[in-house]
């Protein structure tokens, strides 16, 4: 199998806090990986760190084999939906024209077109960004992230105060994303059950990484489940 | 209004360098507003006054010293702002008073001249000479033309820099890009409104545009043209009533501001 990530021994160190600690993990082709973890438990420092967005890290972090900090030749290949993208409300552009800020090749504009129409806001196509509601604008960024035909996506808790019938069509794209497309997903959230249904693959992370393999591996052991709430609760109530 | 004023060469000097310096300072201006830099502008003219103290005192062409001080000094405040993560506002103080204390300065040490700081403190657009014109020309074309081939990184990272940077966008270097051509944008548009009114230009007709509720393409062409308008209409009203052209283009550009929030609060463009 093709390893698409390689992350070997990880260790983030912020002047008050150890975010990541040693922490190694391999991503194969077509994975559905759900990163579970409670707030602060460093998931968007992980994601920072391997998308080149935070360089002050012990360890390595290889993609298809080679280096990030050798080669930034992956972020081609590679889709970034982030936590809550910040923008002015009033910013003057079109659904279109933030989809096409993810375009590279400039000769691929009906490539736009195609994929608003995947994620059903074609008809949206020519309102402000600012003027959508929290699951349209989210569709709007993953549009984005997927016009230059990524390899792989990366979400950071996508689905953060976004209403319910958002968050389900939102996740039956992404499973076609990954069943159709074979898209590799790397995708981080704090909620089990929707893990639990979409992702193959599961890493619980609190720092440390405290389990990583198969979700069924995961999720039909229930000690390991209890073990994984009880330790997200603690820190949880530390962070209080 | 008789049609005679449109035939003096110097007139036609005056709308060819203005309505070229009205593009170009709102195509500039647009980044600016959106970064929330809007008086950056402003700062850079500050600075701009110290570097004209500095070319009178020492017998150069006071646009050239304007040029080097106003694009280094920027480039100088921004380098400083990120490394000592200082806040946009308050690096924009920074530059903006240390131009004018400079200018202070030197003034006072040469035994202070008045005229020619006079002209460039309120912009002298009817005297603009051919070899301006050409400047003005040549400048706007080349920043034009620039904007042009790197848009969609100038878009992306004044949107988001993360994401920009994801995906592969320079930030940093498009960052320093802006600041350098807004530098330029700003020395050469003194001529035309002079230091004190030059941020009205890069902000007020952006302002107007983003109101109507538009994609990037079509907001910038709104403000040009609104920005254009401007600027002919100050330039014509102010020669035919003897008033002060930089005073008029910048009220007219307040009109337009006034008269869109008004078409807005009726309820005839689109909330955002
Ligand atoms: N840029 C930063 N500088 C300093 N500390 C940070 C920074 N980013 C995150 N942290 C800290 O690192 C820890 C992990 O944060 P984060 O990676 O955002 O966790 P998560 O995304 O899982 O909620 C938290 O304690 C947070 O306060
Ligand atoms: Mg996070």
């Amino acid at each position: 199998m093709l390893k698409v990530v390689e992350i070997n021994n990880l260790t983030v160190q912020y002047p008050d806090v150890k975010a990541l600690d040693d922490v190694s993990l391999v991503v194969n082709q077509g994975d559905f990986l759900g990163i579970i973890g409670p707030n602060g438990a460093g998931k968007s420092t992980l994601f920072a760190s391997m998308l080149g967005l935070n360089t002050k890290y012990k360890g390595t972090i290889k993609f298809f084999d080679e280096d990030i900090k050798k080669s930034k030749n992956y972020l081609k290949e590679l889709g970034y939906v982030p936590q809550k993208p910040i923008f002015e409300k009033n910013f003057p552009v079109t659904v279109t024209d933030v989809v096409r800020m993810g375009l590279r090749k400039e000769s691929d504009e009906n490539k736009i077109d195609e994929i608003l129409q995947q994620l059903w806001i074609h008809e949206l196509r020519d309102r402000r960004i600012g003027e959508l509601s929290g699951g349209q604008q989210q569709r709007v960024f993953i549009a984005k992230a997927l016009v230059n035909n990524p390899k792989i996506l990366i979400l950071d808790e996508p689905v953060t105060g976004i209403d319910q019938q958002s968050i389900d069509l939102f996740y039956s794209i992404l499973r076609e994303l990954n069943s159709k497309q074979k898209i590799t997903i790397i995708w981080s959230s704090h909620d089990l059950d929707a893990v639990n249904k979409l992702a193959n693959h599961v890493a619980c992370l609190n720092r440390t990484l405290f389990f990583h393999g198969e979700s069924e591996t995961f999720f039909s052991d229930d000690e390991l489940v209890k073990q994984y709430s009880e330790a997200s609760m603690q820190e949880h109530m530390h962070h209080h | 209004m008789s049609l005679e004023i449109l035939t003096f060469s110097f007139m036609h000097r005056a709308l060819i360098s203005g309505v070229t310096i009205a593009i170009l300072c709102s195509v500039v201006g647009l980044f600016l507003v959106l970064r929330r830099y809007s008086l950056f502008g402003d700062a850079i003219a500050h600075s701009s006054f110290g570097g004209i103290a500095l070319g009178l005192l020492a017998g150069i062409y006071p646009l050239w010293t304007a040029y080097a001080v106003s694009i280094a000094s920027a480039l100088v405040i921004t380098k400083i702002k990120d490394k000592y993560n200082i806040s946009g506002d308050a690096s924009i103080a920074v530059l903006l008073s240390s131009g004018i204390a400079v200018g202070l300065v030197i003034i006072g040490l040469s035994g202070g001249f008045t005229i020619d700081i006079f002209s460039f403190l309120f912009g002298s657009i009817l005297l603009v000479s051919v070899d301006d014109t050409v400047l003005v020309l040549a400048l706007t074309g080349a920043i034009l033309i620039v904007i042009l081939l790197l848009y969609r990184q100038l878009l992306y990272s004044t949107f988001n820099e993360e994401q920009a940077k994801v995906s592969g966008v320079p930030v940093e270097k498009i960052n320093y890009l802006i600041v350098f051509m807004a530098g330029i944008t700003v020395v050469t548009s003194i001529q035309l409104v002079g230091v004190l009114l030059i941020s009205a230009l890069f902000v007020i007709p952006n302002v107007t545009a983003i109101m109507y509720g538009k994609g990037f393409k079509q907001t910038a062409i709104i403000s040009m043209s609104f920005s254009v308008f401007s600027v002919v209409v100050g330039i014509l009203v102010s020669y035919v009533f003897d008033i002060t052209p930089a005073g008029t283009i910048v009220l007219i550009a307040i009109g337009l501001l006034a008269g869109t929030m008004g078409i807005k609060s009726a309820g005839l463009l689109s909330k955002n």
